[in-house]
């Protein structure tokens, strides 16, 4: 279990310890976190899941495919710390993981 | 009014394959999809990515498997009404009567919701201000595009369609290309071009840029937009453009009284009827305990829901179980020739 801190446009905050192995998206439609849609369960086909990644974590999750970066052209308000929430596994390395939503999805 | 025995809400996979299921035990089907082409998610998100996990396909594309499901259905004739969204539906003796945003009316006893995740609408750019123009110099696709001669036009968007537009543009209007990064994701032979239009000084191109503001007070005059580093640049343009595909939206099925988890249609697992008689869920948008949303899974659901839209089509006759293989009303129904 690796404890991930999802926080809303409006400040709010959520941590919550999710089963390493899932998404970061699984973790937040499982636990009825407002602000991911992942409208596509998972596929990498609607950038409904999208994050900004605390910018002191962004470099140290793997990085994101160029099919990742093309989705991210679709999201709402990109931007350089932008990542599609279903691609990022949680594991014990990114346990306190803190990712902040953006103001809708779409 | 068009009179049919079952209508299907989404032409994807699972309502393509639906009409299948409902036109071998010898119902009649029409299909509406808020999209401009049959196939759903399939062709609109993903028509040249490999699918793996159809059984008996080891591996087909998006395309390829909307491609053979529509020459499974061929022998229904069935019609499909395109670019026409469900908007109301209401229940007059035992009938559904359901009505399109084009006006196109139908009389069912049965209604098929095989919506995936909703209808497909174009993104829209996040900012605020930009909603005051839309449709007047602020556009997300284009529908005449003499109105942009020796105009100029902003277009935002990295893949094919603000390519295309872009490429097509650069001979008639000052066209201004504006991307969140510096590649690209349309096609290769489209990149190529307009990086020599930008050569040759047809398109002027700002990477790394996003919108930040438009400006005007009853007509659109000047977008201010963003670069990563924060820095802002004025531009004056006369039309905006903007390309970021598609989202889905649930749209009207949220008014019809149907339950609803989050976004999905809560089913029973029998014949994947809803909480309204003769109103059925498949696919995608619905929810069950153990629903998985494959193609698969909605291809299984859509064989359970034809069988269910029977007693209401038919009340006076009993369907019995039959397989293709051997059952003469089915092949005739498929058109076999023996």
């Amino acid at each position: 279990m690796s404890k991930v801190t999802y926080i809303e446009s409006n400040g709010k905050e959520h941590t919550i310890e999710i089963a390493n192995g899932l998404s970061v998206m699984e973790g937040a439609v499982q636990n009825d976190i407002p602000g991911i849609d992942a409208d596509c369960g998972g596929g990498m086909a609607c950038a409904t899941c999208h994050v900004y990644v605390k910018d002191d974590w962004y470099d140290k999750i793997p990085k994101k495919t160029d099919g990742e970066e093309d989705m991210l052209d679709m999201a709402f308000e990109p931007s350089q710390f932008s990542r599609l929430s279903c691609q990022i596994t949680v594991t014990d390395e990114l346990d306190g993981l803190v990712v902040k939503l953006p103001s809708k999805q779409g | 009014m068009i009179k049919t025995d079952a209508l299907v809400i989404g032409a994807g996979p699972v309502g393509l394959f639906c009409v299948h299921q409902l036109g071998i035990i010898g119902l009649k089907s029409e299909v509406v999809d808020n999209l401009d082409k049959i196939g759903g998610q399939c062709i609109e998100l993903y028509p040249d990515k490999p699918i793996y996990d159809i059984p008996a396909v080891p591996e087909c594309t998006g395309e390829e498997l909307t491609n053979n499901l529509i020459e499974q259905i061929k022998a229904f004739k069935t019609n499909f009404h395109l670019n026409e969204r469900v908007e109301e539906i209401k229940k007059v003796k035992k009938k559904w009567i359901t009505k399109t945003n084009k006006g196109t009316e139908f009389e069912s006893s049965s209604i098929i919701i095989a919506a995936g995740v909703g209808s497909f609408e174009p993104r829209k750019f996040p900012t605020q201000s930009a909603e005051k123009f839309k449709d007047k110099q602020i556009f997300y696709s284009v529908k005449n595009k003499k109105i942009f001669n020796n105009k100029t036009v902003a277009i935002f968007g990295g893949g094919d369609s603000a390519l295309d537009w872009a490429i097509e543009m650069a001979n008639t209007s000052k066209v201004i290309l504006i991307h969140r990064r510096d590649e690209f994701r349309g096609a290769q032979a489209s990149i190529n071009k307009v990086n020599q239009l930008k050569e040759k000084g047809k398109i002027e191109i700002f990477t790394k840029f996003q919108l930040d503001n438009v400006d005007g007070n009853d007509e659109l005059e000047n977008i201010l937009i963003k670069h990563d580093d924060g820095s802002k640049k004025k531009i004056k343009t006369d039309y905006v453009l903007g390309f970021f595909g598609l989202i889905m939206q649930l749209g009207p099925i949220a008014e019809w009284g149907l339950n609803l988890n989050k976004k999905t249609i809560p089913v029973n697992t029998e014949t994947f009827e809803t909480n309204k008689e003769g109103i059925f869920a498949i696919g995608d948008i619905c929810s069950y305990p153990g629903k998985l949303k494959l193609i698969l899974s909605g291809f299984h659901e859509g064989a359970l829901a034809a069988r269910g839209c029977f007693k209401y089509a038919r009340p006076d006759e009993k369907l019995r179980f039959e397989f293709t293989t051997t059952s003469k009303a089915a092949q005739e129904r498929l058109g076999v020739k023996k």
